[in-house]
């Protein structure tokens, strides 16, 4: 790069810098939107069941079902509620009220005192699949206690042949917000990312300022870098926020060096940055690169990133075309960093994928601005 | 009069429809997106990869073994043979889960000492480990009843009879596919009306409609409708591939789903409408439509239950329309809901449409620069 150039790079640059100052809508982009929405999300996405209300029916209460029942009342994951008969129970979930029923039939004691294996009746709101499937996990924990507490009142030595004891690595607490949270933080800043520069750029084509800029002896090079490079800054200030949030605010601890999470957060950006420069040369027009914007970014980093939904259960097809969403490769990153740490095995070649993708969206977005100036 | 609300409708639509990118952005990603998201938006559990460290090999172990390698939702990937191999496999993510079964286990088993299985999990997704485990501790509960069975051991005396309603075998397609016609009826009629007044008001067009007889009534009708067609169609189309191509039964009558769709739709473009008017430029109409969609998807109830929000932002959730038409898509097409059940989630929604139709027909000539 000889002076000449790096003049026109400077100027460019302060230019968009200019502009990015004068027009609050990008720092609203960059420092209040991830702010808002990590708080939002932060606090209001989790997975963790608590307080499952639940119906308990006992056709014929006796000193049998009460000990069985006593067991959901002070187990901390239920709130139930009593009803005489199932008919009530089940409306009661039509109605969305409960959960999960609890049917003890009017021969349970007699069952339970002469045969053994008298059934608990248990019937789940199966329309939320994964959450009947925690609930399931609960329910069995609460029996499973109620068991070892009867042998034990009753001298027996215990049932149960063998035992499972679960440890869960990086987070004992099986906490969803240390899960989530360093997912949302990929989710957040693709959006932001693919939004600076895809908004950005749209408007100046739709003003026609793009193609004043496309006649003065600045090359498409240093149209782009000059494009890239504030926004990069800005991205990267979002980021910081983002991650101290996670920190400081949702206690989320950050075993991994910063360094790494520095250097693997620069790769994305660049990735999200190439991907909104890329659907802005291609759109010209706000309203396509805003509907593109949202439909290419923001949904398939929620669905496809692994953030929520674990990749490895997707159909094969789709796990493959997961491959060509940027934030899947970061959000196993910072999942990892955050929760693991130093993983090089896991984060290495999560990093070669971003700035690979870094690479093809901004080689795509040049070539693309290079036509439309013939 | 019905003859200019018809024609700003038609004015809308071929200003929505003539550009094909745009044409193209409405039809082509929400088909692309309902197949996507419809397969890969799950939580079942399919080939988790775990490695099996059995340190007492004999017939008993090998059997509980038996029981994990031959479950369809676990996939053997390692056996192991030290405590060294535990860590990179669980660190690079290798396996999510060791069953490590210690030298003690067939000796405890036999004694009627309780024998010990440890697994070890990956907890970097949280929600994976807990599912993983709920199905781990069921082939554990089936070994056990087995065991006992088979060596003397006493029946327990009551057991767990589960059984899931409406959704019976917990796939979770039946619930994500009806989500999806909430959710991407949302983005399609929240973009199209969003835009609608701002891409006027950069343009200079809506004051001359402003001076035009139409009373802002006949405006707000031009601009919704529209919406309303599009959003409809939309929503059709997703619920027929769900019912056809998902195969997710539709067990409620059309009755009680459209009268939602109606109502949500109402609300959507109200909102969109409002944020519209707001607005004065485009860019602004999407930067508000973003910062209201994407919250009102994540706290919609879409993927993480409502109940388990803290109980402030379970409030906020009650100005979100999208949280009551999810009810009312999945009551309809899993519980069979009747209109009457549903009218507590029909009036909030009716509430919103006003209160924001209302506001974005003043806004209209407050607003004028």
């Amino acid at each position: 790069m000889n002076s000449e150039q790096i003049m026109r790079l400077r100027g460019l640059i302060r230019k968009e810098a200019l502009q990015i100052l004068r027009d609050p809508s990008s720092i609203a982009i960059a420092f209040v939107m991830p702010v808002i929405l990590l708080l939002i999300f932060g606090y209001g996405v989790s997975l963790d069941a608590k307080r499952v209300p639940l119906a308990l029916v006992c056709e014929n209460p006796n000193r049998e079902t009460a000990s069985f029942t006593a067991a959901f009342f002070q187990s901390r994951y239920f709130v139930p509620v009593r009803f005489t008969t199932v008919q009530q129970a089940e409306e009661a979930m039509r109605a969305r009220q409960v959960d999960g029923i609890v049917w003890l039939r009017s021969d349970f004691s007699r069952q339970m005192l002469s045969e053994g294996n008298a059934p608990i009746g248990l019937l789940v709101n199966g329309v939320d699949a994964n959450n009947a499937r925690i609930i399931e996990g609960y329910l069995q924990q609460v029996w499973a206690l109620w068991l070892a507490k009867f042998d034990a009142e009753q001298g027996l030595p215990l049932r149960i042949p063998v035992q499972v004891d679960a440890r869960v690595w990086f987070n004992p607490s099986v906490t969803s917000t240390y899960f989530l949270v360093p997912g949302l933080i990929a989710v957040i800043m693709t959006l932001i990312g693919a939004l600076l520069t895809a908004m950005v750029v749209a408007r100046e084509w739709e003003r026609g300022t793009m193609e004043a800029l496309l006649v003065t002896p600045a090359s498409i090079h240093e149209i782009i870098l000059s494009k890239l490079i504030p926004y990069f800054v800005l991205g990267m200030g979002g980021m910081g926020l983002s991650v101290a949030m996670a920190v400081w605010l949702f206690g989320v601890p950050l075993r991994g060096s910063l360094l790494v999470l520095l250097v693997s957060s620069s790769a994305f950006l660049l990735c999200a940055l190439g991907m909104g420069l890329l659907i802005s040369v291609i759109s010209k027009n706000q309203f396509v690169a805003g509907q593109i914007a949202i439909i290419v970014t923001f949904l398939p980093a929620f669905i496809l990133s692994g953030f929520v939904f674990d990749i490895r259960s997707m159909p094969a097809v789709i796990r493959l075309i997961t491959h060509i969403v940027a934030a899947r490769y970061f959000v196993s990153i910072l999942q990892t960093l955050f929760l693991a740490g130093n993983v090089w095995q896991v984060v290495l070649p999560n990093i070669l994928a971003l700035v690979i993708m870094a690479g093809i969206f901004l080689g795509l977005a040049r070539r693309a601005s290079h036509k439309s100036l013939e | 009069m019905l003859h200019q609300v018809f024609a700003l409708v038609v004015k809308e639509l071929l200003a929505i429809l003539k550009d094909v990118k745009s044409r193209m952005v409405l039809i082509g990603p929400p088909i692309i997106q309902l197949v996507v998201f419809g397969y890969a938006a799950t939580y079942d559990l399919n080939r988790v990869p775990f490695a099996v460290y059995n340190e007492d090999l004999s017939q008993p172990s090998r059997d509980l073994v038996a029981r994990f390698t031959e479950a369809p939702a676990f996939q053997e990937v390692a056996v192991i043979h030290s405590d060294l191999e535990v860590a990179p496999l669980i660190d690079e993510r290798k396996a999510l889960m060791v069953l490590h079964i210690d030298q003690r286990f067939s000796r405890d088993l036999l004694r009627g000492i309780p024998g010990h299985v440890q697994l070890i999990m990956d907890g970097r997704n949280s929600n994976t480990a807990l599912l993983v485990l709920g199905y781990a501790n069921t082939i554990v509960t089936d070994f056990n009843t087995w065991w006992a069975a088979n060596h003397g051991g006493i029946k327990p005396p009551a057991i767990l009879d589960i059984r899931a309603r409406f959704n019976e075998n917990l796939e979770s397609q039946w619930f994500i596919v009806p989500g999806i016609v909430a959710l991407l009826t949302q983005v399609v009629t929240l973009l199209v009306t969003a835009l609608s007044v701002a891409r006027e008001r950069e343009a200079g067009t809506f004051d001359q409609l402003l001076v035009t007889p139409m009373r802002p009534i006949d405006i707000l009708l031009g601009k919704s409708i529209p919406g309303l067609l599009v959003g409809s169609i939309e929503a059709t189309f997703i619920i027929a591939a769900g019912v056809l191509w998902f195969r997710v039964p539709l067990r409620g009558g059309f009755v009680p789903l459209y009268l939602g769709l109606f109502l949500f739709l109402m609300s959507l473009i109200g909102i969109g409408l409002m944020v519209s008017s707001l607005s004065v430029t485009q860019q602004q109409a999407l930067l508000g439509t973003f910062l209201f969609m994407v919250p009102s998807i994540i706290l919609s109830g879409f993927a993480t239950p409502i109940a388990n929000m803290p109980p402030l932002i379970q409030d906020i959730t009650y100005l979100n329309p999208m949280r009551y038409f999810l009810v009312v898509v999945r009551g309809v097409f899993l519980e069979g809901a009747s209109t009457r059940s549903l009218t507590t989630q029909y009036w909030p929604m009716l509430i919103i449409g006003l209160a924001t139709l209302t506001a974005a027909g003043w806004l209209f000539r407050r607003r004028l620069y």
